[in-house]
């Protein structure tokens, strides 16, 4: 959905140009959850209620909206510390959502994970992960599941630039590569690894790098958030048509620091450029679709409202028992 | 609601002691962890900590007073927001409340976790992890037995359990077309095909993750890693993911998963290819851990590796691969993890060992007989959960116990083994635990070096004659 060929669709299909409104319009929601889930948390730290370490994903809102947009609900992905995005995205509930991060018995994981651990089975979240690049192979390992099982689904590994250098994300191109496994890499270059900028990092890029896998991928722009739908969707498409795994390096900004509490000294590059936010694009191409500002005012206070529900609605959820504390170490069920 | 202190007990045998000393006055601000008393008995003096937080409201039992009796009520505590007068004037009818002083459990510490923290009086003890409850008992075998190398019963488990549940495969390096590096996945692959018999490239770490996120799908991979020694490789996916995401998902995630290979020290490979690695995976809470010695063992551990919904490492031994032992002559074998096993009844010390060292203990426990000694042999099979029961049982009755690994000494299993020792059965033991390690270097090439390296059955037999001061 490129602007040449949305003007295409304009003219000649107007059936498409409806579909296309009414994704962008979905995706144009998620992110602005997102957006709003993280600033909410920003304050929350502020303010010391949440505690210990909290990534967010803020200019990156596109990839996770424009990635989950094509998946289905059988679909697995596996995320990063950064991970926020991923989880709203895919599907876990904002209720789950705060409870967890709150540290809340009724949280998605009860409370055991936080923020760096939010998992949930049910809309196939396979978790964040505090190890930088520990999802990949598990991505890999559930595709292999999907394959086996023959579920039509795809997995979805999602990780960092900062990821690059790490040696199973290499292991696990090879190893989806060799097997055929539906898999989508899908790298998010916000351009730093931790406080290092990735260029003094990684001497190669992962495009050309799947290339030697025999791993078809692309660079897009990563704040686009149609541009990723559409090549998110292609790409899924061949996954799951069984051609194999494929790799989208989705180029975006860090706007925040590399945690909550970074005071980035190491940093220049505060300049963004005017095209650098997605949720203003996104905005900007609803209003020329005939989105109207009022619909657009009404679509945020939403998202603003259900987040205020849901943060005081964590804030009320009990503590976990602390009698179930040494619970779900170990299990005696049949798995 | 407002706690009654009752008299600890310091040892499992302790019925009465004397209250020494109060060190906290009635009135005074208690938090958990404050000591609260000394209580003396004939074999020493020990202080008393508060587990709950309050205000001492009430000494119902002052100083000096001796032959107070195991849970006897001895202090009312006021909780939070009580009125601490109020509640001694009460008479602190409320819920009870053992202080805690000398270990009075009677479960391995693994099972316990210890919580901080202010609601921590909400509870007298939090749940103990389902590994914690006594495993299955085990079978008695009275049928037909066949003579079986652990090579072929290894296999022969795998196969069983490959032909009962289509979800189980294996994977790694060499276990298809070479079958197996040591030869143990031998007809697999043309009985179960490539795709349940599947060959990796060298990639452990990217090989673990990948059957790990097949197990949070609900299949049940067996890695094998061709020696532990390459596991370290993959050892983040081991414990970062596949022993910690049940608990960190709140239990909506499982990881049936074996890791099984070789471990331990096999012969003149030296250093890189020779380590033990039992009390690295023991560590972890999340993972059990298995090291069987006889045949029958290796298989049936194995098939209830398989079965177990948890993660499970599976240690294997290059060296007993070819020994050949009875092994029940049927498919339906298995052996509860969790449970040791008595393989040499005796009276006059107790030798615990897992792995290829039961051989060598079994050794030294007949030269010992002859010199008038009858040790009792226990081979642990499973490393954890450790079945502290029976090494108790069995020291109550010896008084003297030797612990024997080919691992390092340093936090090895026979550290972990002397510790609950002296937890849970300090009165009975008329010796020092007395281990027998491997020694504290990298394993040297040279034969002779590597021969005192590793234990050897003169080691066990001066250990044993030492703990019975022979």
């Amino acid at each position: 959905m490129t602007k040449s060929s949305g003007a295409t669709l304009r003219s000649e299909a107007p059936e498409p140009h409806r579909e296309e409104r009414d994704d962008l319009i979905a995706a144009h929601k998620t992110m602005l959850l997102v957006r709003g889930v993280e600033e909410r948390l920003a304050r929350l730290f502020a303010d010391g209620e949440v505690p210990g370490f909290i990534h967010l994903s803020i200019g990156q809102e596109a990839i996770a909206a424009g990635v989950a947009a094509v998946l289905r609900r059988e679909d697995t992905i596996a995320s990063t510390h950064r991970g926020h995005g991923h989880a709203l995205a895919k599907g876990v509930s904002l209720e789950g959502f705060f409870q967890e991060i709150l540290g809340r018995a009724t949280g998605v994981c009860r409370g055991r994970g936080g923020s760096m651990h939010v998992a949930d089975m049910s809309v196939g979240m396979l978790g964040a992960n505090g190890i930088v690049g520990a999802g990949i192979p598990l991505a890999v390992g559930s595709a292999l599941a999907h394959q086996i099982r023959k579920t039509g689904g795809i997995a979805v590994a999602f990780f960092g630039d900062g990821s690059l250098a790490e040696g199973v994300l290499h292991e696990s191109l090879n190893l989806s590569a060799l097997w055929k496994l539906p898999v989508l890499f899908v790298c998010e270059n916000n351009g730093w690894s931790e406080f290092s900028p990735t260029s003094k990092q990684f001497v190669a890029n992962i495009v050309e790098l799947g290339r030697a896998f025999g791993i078809d991928g692309e660079r897009i722009d990563g704040n686009d958030v149609a541009a990723v739908m559409t090549a998110a969707g292609r790409h899924a498409a061949a996954a799951r048509r069984g051609d194999g795994p494929r790799i989208l390096e989705c180029m975006t900004r860090r706007v925040r620091g590399h945690f909550e509490g970074d005071p980035q000294r190491y940093r220049n590059d505060t300049d963004a450029g005017p095209d650098a936010d997605p949720i203003v694009r996104s905005q900007r191409r609803l209003l020329e679709l005939g989105v109207g500002e009022q619909e657009l005012a009404r679509m945020q206070n939403e998202v603003e409202s259900a987040i205020t529900a849901a943060v005081e609605a964590a804030r009320k959820a009990p503590l976990p028992d602390i009698a179930d504390a040494a619970g779900d170490v170990y299990t005696r069920k049949a798995a | 609601m407002p706690i009654e202190i009752l008299m600890p007990a310091l040892s499992p045998t302790m019925t009465e002691g004397k209250i020494a000393r109060w060190v906290k006055k009635v009135g005074d601000a208690v938090r958990a962890g404050d000591v609260l008393a000394e209580i003396e008995t004939d074999k020493a003096t020990m202080e008393v900590e508060a587990v709950d937080e309050g205000t001492l409201a009430k000494i119902v039992v002052p100083e000096g007073t001796e032959n107070v009796a195991v849970n006897t009520p001895i202090a009312v505590l006021a909780g939070e927001g009580e009125d601490p007068k109020a509640v001694a004037a009460d008479g602190g009818a409320g819920r009870s409340q053992n202080a805690a002083a000398a270990p009075q459990r009677q479960v391995p510490p693994e099972q316990v976790v210890e919580l901080k923290g202010p609601e921590r009086a909400k509870r007298d003890r939090p749940s103990a992890p389902a590994a914690a409850t006594a495993p299955p008992a085990e079978q008695e075998w009275t049928g037909p037995t066949k003579m079986q190398t652990v090579r072929d019963a290894l296999r022969d488990a795998m196969a069983e359990e490959m032909r009962r549940d289509e979800t189980v495969f294996l994977m790694g390096e060499e276990v298809g077309e070479y079958q197996g590096a040591y030869k143990v996945s031998q007809g697999l692959l043309q009985e179960f095909g490539p795709r349940r018999v599947v060959d990796t490239p060298i990639t452990e770490h990217g090989f673990a993750g990948l059957a790990v996120g097949a197990a949070f799908a609900g299949l049940r991979p067996i890695v094998e890693f061709m020696t532990f020694n390459f596991a370290m490789q993959a050892i983040d996916q081991i414990v970062n993911s596949a022993a910690k995401t049940r608990y960190m998902s709140g239990g909506q995630m499982g990881c049936p998963i074996v890791f099984r290979g070789p471990n331990s020290i096999a012969s003149r490979v030296a250093a890189q290819h020779s380590q033990e690695f039992s009390s690295w995976y023991a560590h972890v809470p999340g993972l059990k851990v298995v090291a069987p010695y006889f045949a029958a063992d290796a298989k049936g551990l194995l098939k209830a590796a398989i079965r177990d919904p948890n993660p499970v490492i599976f240690l294997e031994h290059e060296l007993v691969y070819g020994q050949s032992h009875p092994v029940p002559d049927t498919d339906d074998w298995i052996v509860p993890i969790g449970k040791a096993r008595v393989v040499r009844p005796g009276e006059h010390v107790t030798i615990v060992a897992f792995s290829r060292m039961v051989d060598l203990a079994l050794q030294a426990a007949e030269k010992l007989a002859a010199e008038g000694l009858n040790a009792e042999v226990i081979d642990l099979r499973s490393i954890r959960p450790l079945d502290v029961e029976t090494i108790v049982a069995s020291v109550k009755k010896t008084n003297r116990i030797v612990s024997v690994e080919e691992g390092w000494p340093f936090a090895g299993i026979g550290a972990e083994i002397a510790a609950t020792m002296m937890e849970q059965c300090f009165d009975y033991l008329d010796a020092p635990v007395r281990r027998v390690c491997g020694k504290d270097v990298p394993l040297p090439y040279a034969a002779n070096l590597e021969r005192l390296a590793v234990p050897q059955v003169p080691d066990i037999v001066a250990a044993a004659k030492d703990v019975a001061y022979r």
